[in-house]
């Protein structure tokens, strides 16, 4: 009898413990631990991806002692300031395309949130059977290394003075730069109405552009103001051309008789380094059916660009704007090393496009 | 009754006008310079003055002179004295007009014009006293125009107003133009840049170097020769069976140079801005 009463409280301790282990997910974990499937293999890997258990993860690949942890690191979180690096893995799905009692491949449809919103990615990942457990083979890939060089910038910068603010009246300043909309097209979409087009620096000094629209109604009211936010390229050098968009959500052509467009101009700091080359570009259907434009982007520069992005015009047989689609590059472009892009174009604008212009615009983590 | 009212206010309020100081103003004061009010009556009486951006109160003197000093008559502007004693009040107005020309603003737009550009650059010349008035008096203003080669050209201009202008034609030759404006020993000095303008017979050229192929342009200029800027973008697109390729490559010294893989046969295009220069075709090796 005096052993009872500890006894009994040593077992209510066990079971409550048992109870919240449960309920902490524990049960989950375990059976996850297991991956007794490949799609729990899968499964626990991008959910030790997404906690950045990065060691963990690591450890879970079939292949772990070929795959270097930075580059798995890197391929799943980002380096060198990309968009990756400012961005968390939301979730994912994922569904089987192949299977054999000892191997698989499952695609996974990774969503990240981002500093310029939601962005996708999607892989195929192979998935070994070993022993009782199975494991994902992650791609072997490795980390990009530039090879020691000095590489000589002696491209132009403009920096500006402006008029400060206890010079007398009268006094000169500096103009804003001389920019033009070179063309417009209002397009009616499904569920908006979007308008395209292309405006070009006339001046010899760079400028922060930004295109606006307004629709108007037939008795001359404002029906929408838009602008084209982050669908162009901002900073123009002389003599450079942008493709912008502007979509107006919700909107019909039969409610607007006109649009009134309006482009505004600063004079910036700029520099007409770093040069990127936009190679290979090519027109294709993806795995899924999406028509995208594909191509590499080369930084010939010296300078790490942290976050690409990728704004591309399409024409018809007539030269005439068509659409313009854009997308951030989820990795950074180190000099010399070619990085993948591509964006995607409606299903029914794809056959009308004749030819394509890509312009490749650029943030910096510390300068812009 | 009404008689009685009549015979004895119209007496009363004849008698106080007849005892209430006048003030007189001189017909034109000039900006910054002492003058004096003529009063009339005796004793002493209060002296209010208003004008733009100034506003004063002080005891004087009926009947005497009453100084106004300078410093109380610097705008240019309608301005109303005030003399009360006793409950009566005088009031009398007076415009004081600019002094003698003093400074010259100018303003010159734009602050770049490409060249060739017929009436294109724009000089305004405002005339002020040294009281930062505007002289409303007509008044000769000298503008020089003076390029970066080239002799300089002046034109004498009378102001409507406290303003006058000239138009001016951009040189054909790149580079600074000074734009003065001056009034005696004043003047002031603007400098417009007059820049190329858009690429003329935009040419490329293959160079092999290294076993690597580089599209270069031949030296960038305008239809009048003049180099167009270090800086300005020059679009090479590059056709091939691997696809199209496009570079955006700013002018450096005069030319603007990019190397290109080649894949094959290619055809390289060039544009600058909304010019488009010749058509190159390559062959993969050399």
């Amino acid at each position: 009898m005096k052993y009872f009463v500890p006894l009994l409280i040593t077992a209510a301790t066990v079971v409550l413990i048992a109870i919240a282990w449960v309920n902490s997910g524990g049960m989950e974990r375990e059976r996850m631990r297991s991956s007794r499937t490949s799609e729990e293999a899968v499964r626990l890997l991008l959910t030790q991806a997404q906690a950045r258990n990065w060691d963990r993860a690591h450890a879970l690949l079939a292949n772990a002692s070929d795959v270097e942890k930075s580059a798995f690191v890197a391929d799943l979180a980002g380096s060198n300031g990309s968009l990756l690096t400012f961005a968390n893995l939301e979730n994912f799905d994922l569904w089987p395309l192949h299977k054999t009692d000892r191997e698989a491949s499952m695609r996974v449809k990774l969503h990240y949130s981002t500093a310029v919103g939601p962005l996708e990615d999607v892989r195929d990942l192979k998935v070994q059977h070993e022993g009782e457990t199975w494991r994902v083979v992650w791609p072997t890939t490795t980390v990009a290394r530039v090879a020691p060089q000095v590489i000589p910038v002696n491209y132009l910068r403009w920096d500006i003075i402006n008029r400060g603010a206890e010079d007398d009246w009268g006094v000169q300043n500096v103009d804003s730069p001389q920019v033009r909309i070179l063309s417009m097209n209002a397009l009616q979409r499904p569920d908006r109405i979007v308008i395209v087009g292309e405006v070009v620096n006339e001046d010899t000094v760079p400028a922060y552009v930004n295109v606006g629209a307004t629709l108007l109604r037939p008795d001359g009211s404002t029906f929408a103001q838009e602008s084209s936010f982050d669908k162009i390229s901002h900073t123009l050098l002389p003599k450079q051309v942008s493709p912008y968009r502007i979509d107006f959500p919700e909107a019909r052509m039969n409610q607007v008789k006109s649009v009134r467009m309006d482009v505004k101009s600063l004079l910036v700091a700029a520099s007409a380094d770093p040069v990127i080359e936009v190679s290979d570009q090519r027109l294709q259907t993806d795995a899924l059916g999406k028509n995208l434009l594909l191509g590499q982007l080369l930084n010939q520069s010296g300078q790490v660009v942290n976050i690409p992005h990728v704004v591309a015009a399409y024409y018809d047989d007539s030269g005439k704007v068509i659409w313009v689609s854009d997308g951030y590059v989820d990795q950074a472009l180190l000099p010399q090393i070619p990085v993948p892009f591509a964006v995607d174009l409606p299903d029914d604008v794809a056959p009308k496009v004749h030819n394509y212009h890509v312009n490749v615009n650029y943030f910096n983590v510390n300068r812009s | 009754m009404r008689l009685f009212l009549a015979s004895v206010l119209i007496p009363l309020a004849l008698m106080i006008c007849a005892a209430a100081a006048e003030l007189r103003a001189p017909a034109q004061v000039t900006a910054g310079k002492s003058f004096s009010l003529a009063s009339t009556g005796n004793g002493k009486g209060m002296l209010y003055l208003t004008g733009p951006g100034q506003a004063s109160k002080r005891s004087v003197m009926l009947g005497d002179e009453i100084q106004i000093r300078g410093d109380e008559v610097e705008h240019a502007g309608r301005y109303t004295a005030v003399i009360c004693d006793s409950g009566n009040c005088a009031a009398t107005h007076f415009f004081v007009r600019a002094a003698e020309p003093a400074k010259v603003s100018l303003l010159v737009h734009p602050s770049r014009v490409r060249v060739g550009q017929p009436n294109a650059i724009s000089g305004v010349a405002f005339v002020f006293d040294k009281f930062r008035n505007l002289v409303l008096s007509p008044t000769q203003v000298d503008f020089k125009a003076i390029p970066k080669q080239g002799a300089a050209v002046a034109q004498t201009r009378a102001t409507q107003n406290g303003v006058t202008w000239i138009r001016l034609t951009s040189a054909t030759k790149e580079g600074p133009a000074k734009i003065g404006a001056s009034l005696g020993k004043v003047s002031e000095l603007r400098v417009v840049q007059q820049v190329a303008s858009e690429a003329c017979n935009l040419r490329i050229k293959p160079d092999w170097n290294g076993g690597k192929f580089f599209a270069e342009t031949e030296p960038v200029r305008d239809c009048s020769g003049n180099a167009v800027s270090d800086g300005t973008v020059v679009s090479f697109t590059k056709v091939d069976a691997s696809g199209k390729t496009t570079v955006d490559v700013p002018i450096k010294r005069g030319v603007a140079r990019v190397q290109m893989p080649l894949k094959g046969n290619a055809k390289i295009l060039v544009a600058s801005g909304v010019v488009t220069g010749n058509e190159l075709s390559v062959e993969g090796r050399q």
